[in-house]
């Protein structure tokens, strides 16, 4: 049977790994052999139970959405994870290392953020706990996405920006990597996504996996059975995805769908969809499907969501996407940004930019009247408001 | 998993005629002008440097700091790959007779091939590797092979963090020397070194390792320099060297006074 849990090495297929020079070994290896031993504590997990139910206010609703599905001729389903604490899903992997982080005695926290969601869900969990918070964000980043600069500030945070490179999101990873090198003693580096050296990726998907752990008990309350015909969800590093998916790998019957950012086009050149035009490649200290030159040196993504805006993809929607377990859609701005649109209207439910390319994926592919389709809604779009006044002016001038 | 001694590698000769004071410098490849490569080498073992460290350019320099990021980038914009780089070193043996090795991240390599990498190299007359996001579970069960056959040693980092039981696995897994980082930072920091990276040297000395070590890593001038070959066989200068040729008018007469500048008694 085919497996996609990461194995002894690291490794999903021929993807993952750690690819990390010898500056980052001790750190990463002192998480590779601990971070199962303190997930299964007993003390880690009611902590961890307590804080998801109590601050970040889970479980998560499951919302039958009724317009959308009559306008689709289908079952949808939201999964509410917009409406976490902090608007996202990313608190659920941030609160998980944090307590980790903890119990390795570490005192410090770094993060990277594109968005700034994650960034905000750091310095959130670093307020909670009392620990110092240095969140890298690429400058770019910084002037696009300013309300949650002014959030991560409030909550204690110290932003510095990322002046390398594209100056987005990957030039944040690349500082905060740096910066893990220069302190590697009392420091814990929160990465965001699936992605980065083992054992991240698995441990980020388990800090993720109560989304489909809900999602199992929650369909089978509402529609009496717990598996869904297929669930959707937007793949940057891929990290809600995951959660999403987690429950239901090895359930064959349940589709998985991925929605990669297209930006202007998959032939245009100002991308993001990982899967069409990357090739297996080395960055963030794991091997996946990577835009590179031919000569292999990293291309800088483009995406109308700073979300998605990554040049790589987790390792293992790499190995899902290699075993055809999972598809993946590539979704333009303009499309995302209609779908979201769209949900405003029909739902009253403001998407994040990112979810929204998840939703696109109703205009593309044609579901069946009684079938169940789960749309993992990551987040909330207040912080994309500019991006859809923007929007709305431009199909409505007048 | 022993690693034999590559008798007829430069590396292995350089040691085993100067135990002291060798004085490796790192250039990235490309830099400053796309034609400069072979220039800066030629001048390099002109000025008296023992050993050339060649940086191949890469987008995401994750272990380096701003000097060397920077010059990553200038490299290629000037249209740098690591085809051209093999193109411009083609005859170089006949110019250069120091070691010379190639430093890059692993990626372009692994695109490039690995195998057809290391044969270009051996072809060349490249006589190491320094690959530093390349794990060593990795070199040892797939790439080791390749390397031992085209005669390119791996040289391989120890940190101050390091424990003492991979310093040995370390130590067995390579040949050359150990490329010893001096601090918990990345490349480009200035200063004297402190106590704390002095009993760190000390250290390694008392482990009596089979491989030759240089000091790199904030080596910056003479004095740094000759802290580290106190504690080492050498040091590696690369930041440092880097600043001096990045706007230089006068490549062959900056990179002599810069050699100079370190090493006062050639």
């Amino acid at each position: 049977m085919t497996t996609y849990q990461v194995n002894e090495r690291g490794y999903y297929g021929n993807f993952g790994g750690a690819f990390i020079p010898e500056m980052l070994y001790p750190n990463v290896e002192e998480l590779r052999t601990r971070y199962l031993d303190i997930i299964e504590e007993p003390s880690f997990q009611e902590e961890f139970q307590q804080l998801l139910k109590d601050y970040v206010g889970r479980p998560s609703p499951l919302y039958f959405a009724k317009r959308l599905s009559e306008k689709y001729g289908t079952k949808v389903y939201l999964k509410r994870e917009d409406l976490n604490h902090t608007g996202a899903h990313k608190v659920n992997n941030t609160l998980g290392q944090i307590l980790l982080a903890k119990r390795l005695g570490k005192k410090n926290i770094i993060a990277e953020t594109g968005a700034g969601q994650h960034g905000v869900a750091t310095a959130t969990v670093c307020a909670l706990m009392g620990m110092d918070c240095i969140v890298y964000m690429g400058e770019v980043d910084i002037e696009r996405q300013k309300p949650n600069v002014g959030r991560m500030k409030l909550l204690g945070a110290k932003v510095i920006p990322a002046m390398s490179g594209s100056r987005t999101l990957k030039d944040a990873t690349n500082e905060a990597m740096r910066h893990w090198i220069s302190n590697p003693v009392d420091t814990h580096y929160i990465i965001g996504s699936v992605v980065g050296p083992h054992p991240y990726p698995d441990m980020v998907a388990r800090f993720q996996s109560v989304i489909s752990e809900e999602m199992k008990w929650q369909l089978k309350e509402q529609t009496g059975k717990e598996d869904p015909d297929c669930i959707i969800a937007c793949v940057g590093g891929g990290s809600h995805a995951m959660g999403a998916f987690y429950h239901y790998l090895d359930r064959e019957q349940v589709r998985l769908i991925g929605a990669e950012a297209a930006g202007l086009g998959i032939s245009t050149g100002e991308s993001a969809a990982t899967t069409f035009i990357g090739r297996a490649g080395v960055l963030h200290g794991s091997k996946t499907l990577l835009m590179q030159t031919e000569d292999g040196q990293v291309v800088e993504p483009y995406s109308i969501s700073a979300g998605l805006d990554y040049p790589g993809i987790g390792p293992v929607h790499a190995h899902l996407h290699d075993t055809k377990r999972a598809d993946f859609f590539a979704v333009t701005d303009m499309e995302a940004m209609a779908a979201g649109m769209e949900l405003c209207r029909l739902e009253g439910i403001i998407p994040a930019v990112e979810s929204a390319h998840a939703l696109a994926v109703l205009k593309k592919e044609q579901f069946k009247e009684n079938e169940v389709v789960v749309i993992n809604l990551s987040g909330r779009g207040d912080k994309d408001l500019e991006t859809y006044l923007r929007e709305l002016k431009r199909k409505t001038p007048h | 998993m022993l690693t034999e001694r590559k008798t007829d590698n430069r590396i292995t000769r350089l040691f085993e005629a100067q135990k002291k004071d060798v004085l490796s410098i790192y250039v990235t490849a490309g830099f400053p002008k796309l034609e400069d490569t072979c220039r800066v080498l030629e001048a390099l073992e002109k000025a008296g440097a023992d050993m050339i460290e060649i940086g191949i350019p890469f987008s995401d320099p994750v272990a380096d700091g701003e000097t060397i990021q920077a010059s990553n980038k200038v490299a290629l914009d000037n249209g740098m790959s690591l085809k051209l780089l093999f193109e411009q070193l083609e005859g170089i043996r006949k110019r250069v007779s120091i070691p010379l090795l190639l430093m890059g991240y692993i990626n372009p390599i692994l695109q490039y091939g690995m195998e057809a990498f290391c044969k270009r190299a051996q072809e060349i007359g490249i006589d190491g590797l320094i690959l530093p996001d390349l794990p060593i579970v990795e070199y040892r069960e797939f790439y080791k092979e390749t390397m031992d056959a085209c005669g390119l040693s791996n040289i391989l980092l120890v940190t101050p963090q390091t424990s003492e039981s991979r310093i040995r696995m370390i130590d067995d897994s390579t040949d050359g020397f150990i490329y010893l980082v001096s601090s918990n930072a990345i490349t480009g920091k200035t200063g004297e070194m402190s106590a704390a990276q002095k009993s760190y040297f000390e250290r390694i000395i008392a482990m009596k390792l089979k491989n030759p070590t240089l000091i790199g890593f904030g080596i910056s001038d003479a004095k740094t320099f000759n802290t580290a070959c106190h504690y080492a066989s050498g040091a590696i200068i690369g930041s440092a060297f880097i600043r001096t040729i990045a706007n230089s008018t006068d490549l062959d007469g900056d990179i002599a006074a810069f050699v100079r500048s370190i090493n006062k008694k050639q």
